[in-house]
This record gives C-alpha cells, sequence and structure tokens, in this order.
C-alpha cells in the first residue's frame, strides 16, 4: 500500500504542472478537484473496479432476484459459463450470493459511513469552535467510545439482534455509533487550527455569528477531510461487518454477507477453491478500491494543492 | 446624542496572563466625527490593534475591558452578541492586515461578497451578484463579472487587499477600522490600495480609522493622528501640528526615524533606544521615561496626563493638540527629533 501511495502521489504532480496552466480562466475548486482525481490512476482504477462491482451486483439482483437463495441442483460444481463462479455445496449459485454480500454489505457500510458524518462533524466542530468545558466534554464521550473494545460490544450486541427481522439495519446503527469518533477527532482537530485563522474573525468583523461562521465558512474548509475519512470508513464498516459475519456473529442466513460466504467457503477451500476465492477476492477488490478513492480524493481535495501559483 | 459617529471614552483593557495582568489599554479616549480620517500609530504592543478589536467587541475572552465605547450612539460594551453581530458589518465594517489570510480560501470572491451582502439585507442571489460586480469594479478590479467566480488564490495581494475593501464597503458601514492595511504589501501596490480605500471613502461617506505604524501613510491620509505608547495616547493632534510641532519626545523619536528620500545615504537615521516597557503589572512614572533624553526626577515618579498644549495654535473642539508629557511646551518648540542622538556620529566613530 504505502509504495503505491507514494508513486501516486510523484504521477499527481506531474499532472498539477499542466492543470495550473497560465489560462486564465477560472476552475472552480470542484472542477480542479475532479481534474486532479482524474489524472490519479491508483484512484481511476479503484473507481472503475468499483463501480463493476456495483453494476454487476445491481444487475444480478434485477435480473436474478432470488438466485442467492434459489437452489440449483448443482451441487459443487466448478466455476463454468453456467455459473459463473461456481456453485455452493448446496447448490446455490455463488455469483448470485456474491453480489447479494455485496449490496447487503454496501447498505451496511452506507449507513455507517452517513451517521459517522454527521454525528462526527456536529461533535468535533462544536468541540473544537467552542472548546473549553464543551470540548472536554465530547472528548471526553469520545476517548469513552475508543476504549470500548468495539469488537465485544459488537458480539454481545450482535447476538441480541442476529434473530431480529431486519438486523442489518440494527447492526449498521450499531456499526455507526462506533465509528463515527475518527471523524470527530480529525473535524475538531480543523477546527482548532481554523477558528483563530484570520478569515473567521474577518467573517466575524462583518457580522457573522457562531452557526454562520461553523457551518459556511469552517466546515467547508473541512470538507476533503470529511470526505476522505467517509470512505475510509467505508472501507472500515465493510471489514467489520465482515469479520462478525465470519464469527458467525454478524448476519445470518437467509441473509447474505461477505463474510459469511468466506466464511462459509473456507471449510471447503483446499478442495472447492472457488467457494472461498472469489467472495475472499470480491471483499478485497472492494475494500482496496474503497481505499484508492480515499487516496486519489484526498490528494485532489485538499485545498493547499490549489495554490499553484499564489 | 452626539455627532460622533465613533466615541471611546476611558478605555481600559486588560488581558489575564500567566505571567499576570497585562494593562494593554490604559485609559484611552478619542473621537471620530462622519467623515473623519483618524490614524493610530506607535510601535508594535503599544495597543493600537487592541484598541480598533475593542471598539467592535471583538477581543478575547481573557480580555476584561472597562470604559465606554459608542458607535453610532450605541454602547458596544453593553450589547449581547447578537447585536453585535447585526451591528457589525452594517454600522462598522473592518479590514485586516493581511489580504492573504483574511479571505476564506475554499470560495470565490464573489461568494464572499454576496454572502457579506446577504448577511445583513434581504435581496436575492441575483441582485447580490450584480451588487458584487459592482462594487469590485468600485475598487478598480477589471474583468470584475469574471473575477467574481475566481478564488483568493488566484488574486494578487492588492488586489486581495482590494476586494477586502469591497466587502467592507458592502453594506454602508459609517465607520470603517483598516488595521494596517497596507503593511502586507509591496510599496508600490500600497499606494494604489490607499488610493482605493481613499475612493471607497469617497463614495460611501464612511469615517476610517486607519491604524498603521506607517508614518507616511498617515501623513498622506489621515486628518488627526493619535500617537500611542504603552497602551496610552500620548500625543494627540491634526497632522500638521504633529508632523511640524511634535510635543512628546516620542513622537520626535518616531518622525527622527523615517528615511527620507534626500537625506545622505551615509547618515544613520535617528533611533530611539531600548525597547518598549513591558504591560505587566503597574509603573509608576512616564511609561517612556526610561528611553526619554529629556528625563527628569518628574517623569519616574509621576505619569504625565494628556493635557493641552499651552503654545499650540490650534483650539478647534476635538481637534486640539495635546500631549502627555511634563515638558511638553517645551518639547513642542524644539527641532524634529533634536533631542536624540545622531547615531550617524557614533557610527563614524565606532569605524576610526
Amino acid at each position: 500500500m504505502k509504495t503505491n501511495v507514494t508513486a501516486e502521489t510523484d504521477v499527481k504532480e506531474d499532472t498539477d504542472l499542466d492543470s495550473s496552466g497560465m489560462s486564465g480562466e477560472s476552475r472552480s475548486q470542484w472542477a480542479l478537484a475532479r481534474r486532479r482525481f482524474f489524472h490519479d490512476r491508483l484512484a481511476i482504477f479503484g473507481l472503475i473496479i468499483f463501480s463493476l462491482i456495483i453494476i454487476g451486483s445491481i444487475a444480478e439482483i434485477v435480473l436474478n432476484p432470488s438466485g442467492y437463495q434459489d437452489l440449483t441442483g448443482d451441487y459443487n460444481q466448478a466455476p463454468s459459463w453456467h455459473h459463473l463462479f461456481g456453485t455452493t455445496t448446496i447448490g446455490i449459485d455463488l455469483f448470485s450470493a456474491c453480489m447479494k454480500g455485496v449490496l447487503q454489505d454496501l447498505q451496511i457500510a452506507l449507513i455507517v459511513s452517513v451517521m459517522s458524518v454527521v454525528l462526527g462533524t456536529t461533535v468535533g466542530a462544536l468541540a473544537g469552535y467552542y472548546g473549553g468545558k464543551l470540548d472536554t466534554f465530547l472528548m471526553r464521550l469520545v476517548d469513552l467510545i475508543l476504549v470500548v473494545p468495539g469488537l465485544a460490544i459488537l458480539i454481545v450486541l450482535s447476538n441480541q439482534i442476529s434473530g431480529k427481522g431486519n438486523a442489518s439495519l440494527y447492526l449498521a446503527f450499531l456499526l455507526g455509533a462506533l465509528s463515527w469518533t475518527y471523524i470527530a477527532r480529525l473535524v475538531r482537530a480543523e477546527f482548532l487550527s481554523l477558528r483563530e485563522r484570520t478569515f473567521v474573525e474577518a467573517a466575524r468583523a462583518l457580522g457573522a455569528d457562531n452557526r454562520r461562521i461553523i457551518f459556511r465558512h469552517l466546515i467547508p474548509n473541512c470538507i476533503g477531510t470529511i470526505t476522505v475519512n467517509a470512505t475510509l470508513t467505508i472501507a472500515g464498516a465493510i471489514l467489520l461487518e465482515s469479520t462478525l459475519s465470519f464469527l458467525g456473529l454478524g448476519l445470518v442466513p437467509p441473509e447474505v454477507s461477505l463474510g459469511m460466504l468466506v466464511q462459509q467457503g473456507e471449510e471447503a477451500a483446499t478442495t472447492q477453491w472457488w467457494q472461498f476465492a472469489f467472495p475472499a477476492s470480491i471483499l478485497l477488490l472492494i475494500i482496496l478500491s474503497v481505499f484508492f478513492i480515499g487516496d486519489g480524493l484526498q490528494s485532489a481535495l485538499d485545498p493547499r494543492k490549489n495554490r499553484a501559483r499564489s | 446624542m452626539s455627532e460622533n459617529i465613533l466615541s471611546i471614552q476611558d478605555l481600559n483593557v486588560d488581558f489575564q496572563t500567566e505571567a499576570g495582568v497585562v494593562h494593554a489599554i490604559r485609559g484611552v479616549s478619542f473621537d471620530l466625527k462622519p467623515q473623519e480620517v483618524i490614524g493610530i500609530v506607535g510601535e508594535s504592543g503599544s495597543g493600537k490593534s487592541v484598541t480598533s478589536l475593542a471598539s467592535i467587541g471583538l477581543l478575547a475572552r481573557s480580555a476584561t475591558t472597562t470604559g465606554t465605547i459608542l458607535i453610532d450612539n450605541q454602547s458596544v460594551t453593553t450589547m449581547s452578541e447578537k447585536e453585535l453581530s447585526n451591528l457589525r458589518g452594517t454600522t462598522v465594517a473592518m479590514i485586516f492586515q493581511d489580504p492573504m489570510t483574511s479571505l476564506n480560501p475554499v470560495y470565490t470572491i464573489g461568494w464572499q461578497i454576496v454572502e457579506a451582502l446577504r448577511a445583513h439585507q434581504k435581496i436575492s442571489k441575483k441582485e447580490a451578484r450584480v451588487e458584487a460586480q459592482r462594487l469590485l469594479e468600485l475598487v478598480g478590479i477589471p474583468q470584475a463579472e469574471k473575477r467574481l467566480d475566481n478564488y483568493p488564490h488566484e488574486f494578487s495581494g492588492g488586489m486581495r487587499q482590494r476586494a477586502v475593501i469591497a466587502i467592507a464597503m458592502a453594506n454602508q458601514p459609517k465607520v470603517i477600522l483598516a488595521d494596517e492595511p497596507t503593511t502586507a504589501l509591496d510599496v508600490t501596490v500600497q499606494a494604489q490600495v490607499l488610493q482605493t480605500l481613499r475612493t471607497a471613502l469617497e463614495i460611501s461617506k464612511a469615517a476610517l480609522v486607519l491604524i498603521t505604524h506607517d508614518l507616511g501613510v498617515i501623513a498622506g491620509f489621515a486628518d488627526r493622528i493619535l500617537v500611542m505608547y504603552a497602551g496610552r495616547v500620548v500625543e494627540s493632534g491634526l497632522v500638521d501640528e504633529i508632523f511640524y510641532r511634535p510635543a512628546m519626545p516620542y513622537t520626535h523619536g518616531l518622525l527622527g526615524s523615517i528615511p527620507s528620500i534626500d537625506s545622505v545615504s551615509s547618515v544613520r537615521l535617528r533611533q530611539i533606544p531600548g525597547s518598549p516597557p513591558t504591560m505587566v503589572g503597574t509603573h509608576t512614572g512616564c511609561p517612556f521615561a526610561a528611553r526619554c533624553p529629556l528625563r527628569k526626577e518628574i517623569c519616574l515618579t509621576e505619569e504625565p496626563e494628556l493635557k493641552l498644549v499651552a503654545a499650540s495654535t490650534n483650539s478647534s473642539i476635538g481637534s486640539e493638540h495635546r500631549s502627555a508629557c511634563h515638558f511638553a511646551d517645551e518639547v513642542v518648540e524644539m527641532p524634529v527629533a533634536s533631542m536624540f542622538p545622531d547615531s550617524s556620529e557614533d557610527f563614524s566613530e565606532e569605524s576610526k
């Protein structure tokens, strides 16, 4: 991973040179960021892989809505044109199951990510902006959540929820409640430095109140950090869900998740390799591509990169 | 009700620090009439910026402020945060020193002007944009319509400061506080920005408090000058009087340390020896005594009040020549900076 990152910055700096050209045309922050993002090969690679997986899973669910639980009668079939990823021991088409798992995982990850962004940004912004007692209180709360061993909590609570009807929703909220703390800390750190900047004082001298300063002046300055960490949270949530499912503690059948498929396939990994290899590769590809996208966004959104000439 | 647009009476500002209480401002009083330009000069740490920040209630929470500050006959010190927000930007606007940092880097210039307009006026985005373009044209930015969509990093320093002036003017304030508006700029750009500021004042009919340590800027711009030292006003009066008949040794020192274009390059500037006193705790005597070549016994024991200079020719109310020096009436008759040792002599002796 590390070497990839450095290679990528090199590429990016090259492209920065052309994008900063002397044309008088003004480009918006987003246009500049988009341009940089699309010059980042790894990010584009990640985006393509990620899109393909999503398109594939949606297409499969639309074309074959019950494929992930239909028993085909073909047991333990190796991959073929008929069964792209082969079949499982009980005769379920593995491609269908994988695609269903992808959607399930992404649904959970999206909820977790949105929750983390909303909660984390709010808490971090309030703590960083107002400081003092509010800061101490909120950050101790964050510390408290961070020191509680998340996996242990999840293991205890997932036993409670795994039987329920919409277990995946419960699981998502649970993961969200535990993973907003990183964004809160990062946003707080950014606010601590941003609130001392002159433009904040200037905004106040122009009559902006605290709410206006926080929402209209400061949060837009953190949008890079927030976006990047939202993507990383997606990867983290998928991993965590898979871990739980692998341990048999997350979702239970008839729901399907990638972690669950990996766990089921693992038993037969030596004889029916496809039952383990395909779900695991899909999981790996999703997480890697999300990381690449996150890295690309990070370099693209950093406002400091925009000051080609100042 | 007074006719003054800004009136500060007996302003005291203390900061609680780990080293003790810092008396940043001690008994500063002055009035600003509509459309008047007042210059505040003094070296770093003399309380210039604190005075301006205090007058719009922007000081840090560690500051304790006493005294009265009236802006347009409203008391700033007793206002709620909401009332202050309404006042700032409409009645009083502020221009900061460094235009590189006083604009929000993630928004376009146009957005920021529109934001300033819409914070206080109920106008549509379209109207605000038209107004923003007019403001940018007013401060002399070419191709204003295109430039509205530029980000601060696409502007040069001088253009940014012009944009800041445009933002300050947006809601037709009655007072503009400019805290060293040209210090961060090149000399050539300084002149342009000052010209812009002058145009802005003419159009908006605002009064200006111009804080600077550049006496050259003040000379061409202000009607009156306040000289600040160690948190006090030590001399005040019309520009000509301060420049030609200074009545406080410190002012003499400041004037003596300006390089002039016709001085021989081998002549070293007269400098004020020493540095300003620390503002922690209380002091007795004149704060300038330690650096003053005319120091007498009384200077070390008694702090002089800011009183009328008797020998002054001007006596119009509000702009009298005042000085905080025990010997003001003698000092005012001395040639500018003559009491400070001419350091060029020391220099030549050293080189022998």
